[in-house]
């Protein structure tokens, strides 16, 4: 055996022993319940090293065969897969919250279903399990491609991509259990936290190993997003949880940070997650796949070198636009909207490098639908990174915060942005990596691209309806001088846009299921790619070298 | 594509653009000059920043932080803006503190501005338990019924608002309250059937195949009528609802009725003295009176 996985072996079966101990004592049903969860994932872990050691070759595989790299796209299928699963569970979590908000009743007084415990569960699965697949299996495709080197790493990449989902299935089962560290968009308390930062550091390490040992001269744009990505996260994750808890055996823990600083604090994470995961990380995806599908370089590099930089730098003091009016001091307010006005143009950037690597491919849009996704994806970004600085601006917040404008002004980003260049680069990367010749069908990529886009339509009009209304019936005032409606008025007047915006969300989710469909088809009933290669079938266009 | 090179570097043929002379897996980069659009919108949005950070507070030193030339503070303007929203409506306020119900009633001017004020109030504070339009709910008194538990004229609501109603903060509230006949043994589970039979009828209601209702009278004649009175027309001393209308505080059913001569009680409203100003209590006092058609 390799000294990694004997190494792996002693690590896991510690964890083991551990987690029984745990879970014999823990305080709390839920805690309990992981603990054992730990126990069972170890406990297979180390039974998939044995596993693996029995039926694998006794050489490591070989970096190059024949001269060309010997790439390893195993993580790459399962995680794009997990992403193709947790997109469709976490779409489904939003239309039902979506639906409990327009009727209340339907969260049928069962705590586990109500809203405060889904709405994260929702957001949670949507960016960290959907999103994060996603860019886990990109990057792991982009780094290797662009480096012209295989992944780094024997059992690591396995680790991260299995560790990662456990991660995912403690979170979420956690929130629906009520353990929650109540910080948005970082619920999971301590233990899973603890979890996903050795996941992260190692794709740190991974990710780095690859790059450092590539063949090509240059570093591509793709991996400096990429690398920024991981990196800022690894910072913000450790920033915003760091907590004590009450005890080994319990759940709880108390953040170390305190009142306004941690209010402070939480939207430094709060805005670059948004900056650095669903921002940084998706245009790695879209400076690989856009110029890959449309056949035309890059527009500008110096456009890419420039943006980065300023994106890298600017986003991170942006923050404070989530705080404006409110106990945060008003000179932190004030850099950070002015910073979130300087950030569109740097924001831009990316749009314009996007759109315009199709100058000279533009009439791919009619007869491609992917690319057509890839390039909407690329429109909604430059929409949502025009609004997010609009609504920093300290007298437009008055009227957005608090209201479902903040809701709409998300869901264009997140679905129209992060999800059409996930789906995009999927219905790219599956055939890829599966080795198929191409997607089972081009046109119910069509029709999931339509569906989708009138869904997002339906969507964000729908809560800029909503989000203007909400706000400009809560500072309305009579002439005499007083509030002219009750806050249950402004939700009753809210309805009819909540059941517009659960069909759109509705509308979404169905369009989800036509690529799973497609995916799925083109996995197992798509030709393979070896078919046309083989000697004696009819001559296949050479691939672009 | 890139046949043609200009200084040494490849050329895109549709561009015409020259290219880094990097490839990775057949992408290649295009080394475009910046859009100038771009660049001086970018330029502009920093010299607005440098602007905004001249004027405002903006940033930190090593003790404080930089006021700006204009000395605007938010806690300032949020105090400006309730200032100025108070001076809007201190005239008429007073004029309504001031007044005596009948008067802000028969004053057209006090009257509308006291329904806005009170209307205003209602949403925010009354709404939640007697619903946006005052039509109530399971144990929130309806106040469109003209049934009015503790009395309704101005004077009786404006007490009410102003003590409520087994409110613990206030000593001048209304203390009354129904006993658990069942919970505290004064009258078996059969004794309770029969009443709650004949209370129904008091309000036309149909009672059960079979209800014993000369019992029933006779129960409650000994145990409610001390406050329901002989008839069941209620009596607002003691905040004893009359039972000969359809109005129905915890609903009109039998088993609705037989829960409550169980367990007695009856609801609590706080005491809103403390809270609201006198302006606000008198307005909230027309208003409501104007809903239920007050007495």
């Amino acid at each position: 055996m390799r000294t990694s996985e004997i190494g792996l072996i002693i690590v896991f079966a510690a964890l083991a022993l551990f987690s029984l101990l745990v879970a014999s004592k823990a305080y709390d049903p839920g805690y309990g319940f992981h603990a054992w969860l730990f126990v069972a994932a170890s406990v297979a872990a180390i039974f998939a090293i044995f596993n693996r050691y029995h039926s694998r070759p006794a050489e490591p595989p070989p970096q190059t065969i024949d001269g060309k790299p010997n790439y390893n796209f195993s993580q790459v299928r399962f995680l794009s897969l997990a992403a193709v699963f947790w997109g469709i569970a976490g779409f489904t979590v939003g239309l039902y919250i979506a639906l409990e908000l327009a009727f209340p009743a339907l969260n049928f007084d069962l705590p586990w279903i109500s809203f405060g415990r889904l709405r994260p569960l929702h957001t949670s699965a949507v960016i960290f399990a959907f999103g994060g697949n996603v860019l886990l299996a990109t990057s792991f495709y982009i780094v290797q491609r662009t480096c012209r080197a295989r992944l780094a790493g024997d059992l690591a990449p396995w680790f991260i991509a299995l560790g990662y989902n456990f991660f995912i299935v403690i979170a979420g089962t956690g929130y629906l259990l009520g353990i929650t560290h109540s910080k948005e968009y970082a619920e999971p308390e301590w233990y899973a936290d603890i979890l996903l930062v050795c996941v992260w550091v190692t794709y740190l390490l991974v990710f780095l190993a690859t790059i450092w040992k590539r063949a090509e001269p240059h570093i591509y744009v793709a991996n400096w997003f990429f690398l920024a990505f991981i990196v800022t996260i690894a910072v913000l994750v450790l920033g915003n949880n760091a907590s004590i808890p009450v005890s080994i055996y319990s759940p709880k823990s108390y953040i170390l940070w305190s009142g306004v600083q941690d209010a402070m604090i939480q939207w430094w994470y709060g805005h670059n997650a948004v900056g650095f995961f669903l921002t940084a990380g998706f245009l790695a995806i879209m400076y690989y796949f856009i110029p890959k599908r449309a056949d035309r370089p890059i527009y500008s590099y110096r456009l890419s070198i420039v943006h980065f930089w300023a994106l890298i730098f600017l986003y991170i003091w942006a923050g404070p636009h989530h705080l404006h009016y409110t106990a945060l001091p008003d000179w932190a307010q004030t850099l950070g909207m002015t910073f979130s006005v300087i950030l569109w143009m740097p924001s831009w950037g990316g749009m314009i490098n996007g759109l315009m690597t199709l100058s000279g491919a533009w009439d791919k849009l009619r007869t491609d639908p992917v690319l057509r996704m890839l390039v909407v994806s690329v429109a909604f970004y430059g929409m949502s990174t025009f609004e997010g600085p609009l609504m920093s601006v300290k007298e437009v917040n008055a009227l957005s915060h608090y209201t479902d404008w903040g809701i709409g002004h998300v869901h264009s980003g997140s679905l129209g942005w992060v999800g059409f260049v996930s789906f995009g680069a999927l219905y790219c990367l599956v055939p890829w990596v599966f080795n198929r010749k191409q997607l089972y069908s081009l046109k119910l990529v069509n029709w999931h691209f339509w569906i989708a886009t009138i869904g997002i339509v339906f969507y964000i009009s729908a809560m800029w309806v909503a989000g203007i209304m909400q706000g400009l019936m809560w500072r309305a005032y009579t002439s005499l001088g007083f509030l002219e409606y009750s806050f249950v008025e402004t939700t009753q007047a809210l309805h009819p846009m909540y059941i517009i915006r659960a069909l759109g969300g509705g509308l979404f989710l169905v369009g989800a299921c036509i690529m799973a469909y497609n995916l799925v088809m083109t996995i197992i009933a798509a030709p393979s790619a070896d078919e046309i290669a083989s000697p004696g079938s009819a001559p296949a266009f050479a691939p672009a070298e | 594509m890139s046949t043609d090179t200009k200084g040494g570097a490849p050329v895109d043929a549709h561009s015409g653009t020259v290219t880094t002379g990097h490839e990775w897996d057949g992408i290649r980069e295009l080394n475009t000059p910046l859009p100038r659009w771009w660049l001086y919108t970018f330029y502009a949005c920093i010299v607005w920043a440098i602007g905004y950070w001249v004027v405002y507070p903006a940033w930190p030193l090593l003790s404080g932080y930089t006021h700006g030339v204009a000395g605007w503070q938010s806690r300032n303007a949020v105090v400006e803006d309730i200032a100025a929203l108070k001076a809007l409506r201190a005239p008429m306020n007073d004029k309504i503190a001031k007044a005596s119900l009948s008067e802000i009633e028969k004053t057209p001017e006090l009257l509308s501005f006291a329904r806005a004020q009170g209307s205003a109030a209602f949403a925010i504070n009354c709404a939640p338990c007697h619903g946006s339009g005052g039509q109530g709910a399971y144990g929130y008194p309806n106040l469109n019924a003209d049934r009015w538990i503790w009395g309704g004229t101005l004077e009786e609501i404006k007490t009410t608002i102003t003590h409520g109603a087994r409110s613990a903060d206030d000593p001048a509230t209304h203390l009354s309250a129904m006993p658990g006949f069942g919970r505290d043994g004064l009258l078996d589970a059969k004794q309770i059937s029969n009443v709650a039979d004949y209370v129904r009828t008091l309000s036309g209601g149909k009672p059960e195949a079979g209800a014993d209702l000369a019992a029933g009278k006779k129960l409650f004649a000994d145990n409610c009528s001390a406050c329901h009175g002989p008839e069941g027309k209620g009596n607002k001393d003691v905040g004893a609802p009359n039972l000969t209308t359809s109005v129905w505080l915890y609903g009109p059913a039998k088993a609705d009725i037989v829960k409550r001569v169980n367990v007695g009680g009856g609801g609590v409203m706080p005491a809103w003295g403390a809270k609201l100003d006198e302006g606000t209590i008198k307005s909230l006092t027309v208003f409501v009176h104007s809903l239920g058609g007050g007495q």
